[in-house]
């Protein structure tokens, strides 16, 4: 039976009436009395010296307040990466300058390098066409393996190389792991590209400064998945500006995926201008320019063996990673190939040797940061083809391969340095089998030939690590923030409560599903459960919404509040009721003394504590507002079993999914409705990433993937109906609510899958197709086949 | 977007007059004017809106029993409205989706002679002839390469007749990000023979496919193409396909128009 309200209930979604009635609170949707309009004259060249900015055309043009260039920035600081990898050596990584306008060189297509300030956006880019660019043209950097050649072009002249780092992982694991590769039974190797993608939310970024002379007082509104990074990483880090002099509001922000964790020039652009013409600064991307200045996601290229014995049992794991970080290092870049993706090659199985080496590059491409997954698609991509690819040659089922090496027992130390608390892999793979009718697929790929078309069926595992995480192991592994999360749980004294979160909702649907857990551990309607969040003059210090773990983190943080708030009141309704403490039980919003009929309600309680004129004074303080922080004690580990069936037209290579099936173990469920749809938008996503996207750059850094023209994203009819399931639930051992986390699953589990359908309806053909890169797109599919 | 002066003439006459201005530019749905402006990328000093010269829209039959469709006819009227050619109906259609079909026209579409658009496959496998405000072109005359017609400076496209076929069908491969065609095939039977007419796929925009035509002429059948192919040397190679995978895709979807008017 479906519950009514709080945990477990498919409560509707509050926030979808404001956004689907055209009444949310976007970013572009704040415009301040006075405002000007910033429009960034951007290179049109991946790489050149600039020999002159020439603005004196432009600055007297109509309209015109102010022109910036690089010159203007010299005096504050770089934008700040937030992860430092040390390499295989000992070394820290190469970090080079970012500089919020170009200075001295263009570094990619699309940096900014002068910014006119004028009264409209039309007048501004009016005064930019004026402007008079003086830039020689350098050879550009690329292809990763080119760019790490001995005498090759450097991004930047003052590294030593276009080498960020060169990260061996686990360094002291090296050698038994190549010994147990020269002692297996069989190897499978695999390279292949798992392919650069460009986020695309729905609402492009937007960015707002104001400042108030009077107060010294700065405002920032951006599209943030996290507006406390903001603020710290461009006041402390780039503008100089403390924190209690500078708020940071993400309102409503449509979509991030990823790509709006980052600081941006463009932020600290309209924070910096604000002030300088003593006048609010607006800007919102086109599309044009959200295609060369939002980081790009992905955009690794591998090479992955596998080491089995003559059983085929799993012995070692090895893999070598290029993994581009465009031109500049984005906020978490450096991450990403790393921790977010060497702790997760051994993926659901027993490998007990795994090395993996990434080397991190610089090309004259827009940086690459985190997208949906980040490092976790890619780990799972590279595994997931390897395992499938090994079953084909050594000739067994791919699912039995896989159940033959699973981890079973729990908690389990893999050999990349995390421990899975719990999991159940074949209980996820038994249920993905239920879903997806395997014994009738002969069937149907008989009917599909009967028609022409060639049927695949693909299956793959994932496990993924969410909620990160503990703070002060990250800060051991170079991340230079903290990752816990706050809450501050207010109640009004007619018994509503006001919880505000450092978590950020952008899609995710917090203010139902965290408005849920509240009121269910007090017993109270959801109505009566506020969630505020997105701006730091608001809400406690918070490191906000990525890597699935809102409710991870941020719930945690928000159930140990609530935890002071009921101990709280319960020692008020203890006086209130003339018993002890001990004996006063909370239950459907009303406290009781346990074994009799005495009972008061929750908003006499919260009244009480308001109005204290019968209240124990003496021993606690009025009032019922309550703060925790949470820090992780480790990740969750989400995990699950996916299936996907293609149909190929041999004529022309197209691919059509018939039947997608996921079955997932996310640990407990605050509302099933959401994960449902956090489920299929990962999905989409994901089978995108398979079928349809890709960022592609051609020789001299233009991006020839610039529009929707040829940029390809999913649509609904690219997509089947999809078959969902989390009824596998292992709860995580380590947080309150026992939660493991959801938004990326999908993104991490699909691409893999399809592709293992897509050779399996080839080879059914007797094509001898091992491997095609992503996407496979009708071109791509029908050359493999000739 | 730069600033332009706006005309709304009401009769095709009145519109050549304002097209007479330096730098005039015709708008018909603006399917492609309009991004091109807003990227800065033309600057015309007038748009002259063909969209309310009444004589201009609809669709309606000739007395030698051909489909005439007003040149500021939108796609989706010509899907509604050119039933008695069920093959150009259902190509107008397909064309973008409700957005597109409701603003883009017929004769902004041949004027602008996408390499890519599905009305230009129509019109040169259907024999259209193109009217314009001064004269009539044959379809076979008309199409002049990729974005070049045989318009003049200042002639507009006012109508659009076609004959009917007795079979006719048309197969368009979309590309996958932009759903133009990767490769269209429209092919067109009358008594007199068969026309077929590829576009998306070369460098030199909408063509007639000789070979298919004579074969198919002789023997209206998806067989009859077996052993034919062109060659990719001189098509569209990009990041969606090379030459060598569109010319593959002409012959698939020509056999399969084939197949489906047959």
């Amino acid at each position: 039976m479906p519950k009514d309200g709080g945990i477990g209930a498919s409560s509707k979604r509050r926030e979808d009436v404001r956004f689907l009635t055209g009444v949310g609170n976007y970013t572009d949707d704040i415009n301040i009395h006075g405002q000007a309009h910033v429009f960034f004259l951007r290179s049109d060249m991946a790489h050149g010296t600039i020999n002159s900015v020439d603005t004196s055309a432009a600055s007297g043009m109509p309209g015109v307040v102010q022109i910036f260039t690089g010159a203007d920035f010299e005096a504050v600081g770089s934008i700040p990466c937030g992860w430092q990898v040390t390499d295989k050596h000992g070394e820290v990584m190469q970090e080079p300058r970012h500089p919020v306008l170009a200075h001295g060189k263009v570094r990619h297509v699309g940096e900014p390098i002068a910014a006119v300030v004028a009264e409209t956006l039309e007048q501004a880019r009016d005064a930019a066409e004026a402007i008079k660019l003086d830039i020689s043209e350098l050879p550009a950097v690329v292809d990763m393996k080119d760019a790490l050649k001995e005498g090759a072009t450097k991004v930047h002249d003052d590294l030593n190389n276009n080498l960020c780092y060169d990260w061996g992982f686990v360094e002291e694991n090296k050698a038994a792991t190549d010994k147990a590769f020269e002692d297996a039974a069989h190897v499978t190797t695999l390279e292949l590209v798992n392919n650069r993608l460009v986020a695309n939310p729905m609402e492009p970024r937007v960015a707002v400064g104001d400042y108030a002379r009077g107060t010294d007082e700065h405002t920032l509104y951006t599209t943030s998945q996290n507006p406390h990074v903001i603020r710290l990483l461009m006041g402390a880090f780039v503008l100089g500006i403390p924190e209690h002099k500078l708020r940071v509001v993400a309102p409503d922000v449509g979509g991030g995926f990823g790509t709006k964790i980052f600081h941006y020039q463009e932020e600290a652009f309209c924070t910096f201008a604000a002030k300088a013409c003593n006048r609010p600064v607006k800007w919102t991307s086109s599309r044009s320019e959200a295609f060369v200045s939002d980081a790009h996601g992905r955009d690794h290229v591998t090479k992955i063996e596998l080491a089995l014995d003559a059983d085929n049992n799993f012995t070692a794991l090895r893999t070598e990673t290029h993994a581009n970080m465009g031109a500049y290092l984005s906020t978490f870049a450096p991450s990403v190939p790393t921790w977010l993706h060497g702790t997760l090659m051994a993926g659901n199985y027993k490998t007990p040797l795994i090395y993996v080496n990434v080397k991190a590059v610089f090309t004259n491409t827009v940086p690459v940061d985190a997208y949906r997954g980040a490092g976790r698609p890619e780990a799972t991509f590279q595994l997931e083809r390897v395992v499938d690819k090994a079953a084909r040659e050594l000739g067994v089922d791919p699912v039995a391969l896989r159940r033959q090496n699973f981890i079973t027992e729990f908690p389990y130390a893999t050999p990349v340095a995390v421990e899975y608390d719990t999991g159940d892999y074949h209980a996820t793979m038994d249920k993905l089998e239920s879903m997806i009718d395997r014994d009738g697929f002969a069937a149907r790929r008989a009917e599909s030939e009967k028609n022409g078309k060639l049927r695949g069926l693909g299956v793959n595992c994932y496990i993924e690590a969410c909620g990160i995480a503990p703070s002060n192991l990250v800060g051991q592994l170079g991340a230079r923030a903290g990752l816990y999360e706050s809450a501050t749980v207010r109640v009004n004294a007619t018994g509503g409560l006001v919880v505000m979160t450092g978590s950020h909702s952008h899609g995710q649907g917090h203010e139902t599903s965290f408005a849920q857990v509240v009121a269910d551990m007090i017993g109270i309607d959801e109505n009566m459960v506020e969630i505020v969040h997105g701006d730091t003059s608001k809400v406690p210090m918070g490191m906000g919404t990525y890597g699935s773990r809102s409710l991870a983190v941020g719930g945690s943080a928000m159930v140990r509040a609530t935890e002071k708030i009921i101990n709280k009141a319960k020692k008020i309704a203890s006086h209130l009721l003339e018993a002890s403490e001990g004996d006063i039980e909370l239950k459907d919003g009303a406290f009781s003394v346990a074994g009799t009929d005495k009972s008061v309600a929750w908003g006499d309680v919260t009244l009480a504590a308001y109005v204290p004129h019968n209240y124990p004074l003496e021993d606690i303080e009025p009032g019922l507002e309550e703060t925790a922080f949470y820090d992780p004690s480790n990740f969750t580990y989400p995990s699950g079993a996916y299936a996907c069936e293609v149909e190929v037209d041999p004529d022309t290579g197209k691919v059509t999914i018939e039947r997608f099936a996921a079955a997932d173990d996310f640990g407990n469920i605050v509302n099933p409705m959401i994960v449902t749809g956090q489920v299929h938008g990962g999905l989409a996503q994901g089978i995108g990433q398979a079928l349809l996207e890709n960022c592609s750059y051609d020789e001299n850094g233009q991006l020839l993937s610039a529009s929707y023209m040829d940029y390809a994203m999913p649509r609904a009819d690219d997509l089947p109906m999809f078959d969902v399931d989390h009824s596998c639930q292992t709860p995580c051992t380590h947080n309150p609510l026992g939660v493991k986390g959801c938004g990326e699953a999908g993104a991490i589990g699909s691409p893999p899958s399809v592709v293992n359908a897509v050779v399996d309806a080839l080879q059914s053909a007797g094509k001898d197709v091992t491997h095609i890169d992503m996407p496979l797109s009708p071109d791509r599919v029908w050359a493999a086949m000739q | 977007m730069y600033n332009f002066e706006f005309e709304k003439p009401e009769t095709v006459a009145d519109a050549v007059a304002a097209l007479g201005a330096e730098d005039a530019q015709a708008l018909g749905g603006g399917q492609t004017l309009i991004p091109t402006l807003k990227q800065r990328l033309a600057s015309p000093s007038t748009l002259v809106s063909l969209k309310n010269i009444a004589e201009m829209q609809g669709v309606c039959k000739g007395d030698d029993g051909s489909i005439c469709i007003g040149g500021a006819t939108n796609h989706a009227t010509v899907a509604a409205e050119a039933g008695d050619y069920p093959a150009l109906a259902e190509t107008a259609a397909h064309i973008g989706d409700p957005a597109v079909r409701n603003r883009g026209t017929i004769g902004g579409s041949l004027a602008n002679n996408d390499p890519s658009a599905c009305y230009p496959a129509a019109a040169l496998a259907s024999g259209a002839t193109i009217v314009t405000n001064s004269r009539e072109i044959a379809a076979d005359d008309y199409f002049q390469g990729m974005f070049t017609t045989a318009l003049e400076e200042g002639e507009i496209v006012t109508e659009v007749r076609f004959p009917v076929p007795e079979k006719a069908n048309y197969q368009k491969f979309v590309q996958p990000a932009s759903r133009f065609a990767l490769v269209g095939v429209f092919v067109a039977k009358y008594s007199d023979g068969v026309r077929v007419a590829i576009t998306g796929a070369s460098n030199d925009g909408v063509f007639r496919w000789a070979e298919a035509e004579a074969a198919l002429s002789a023997n209206f059948a998806p067989e009859a193409l077996d052993g034919l192919s062109l060659s990719g040397d001189d098509m569209i190679s990009d990041l969606h396909g090379t030459g060598a995978y569109r010319a593959h895709l002409c012959g698939v979807m020509t056999k399969r128009a084939v197949a489906a008017a047959a």
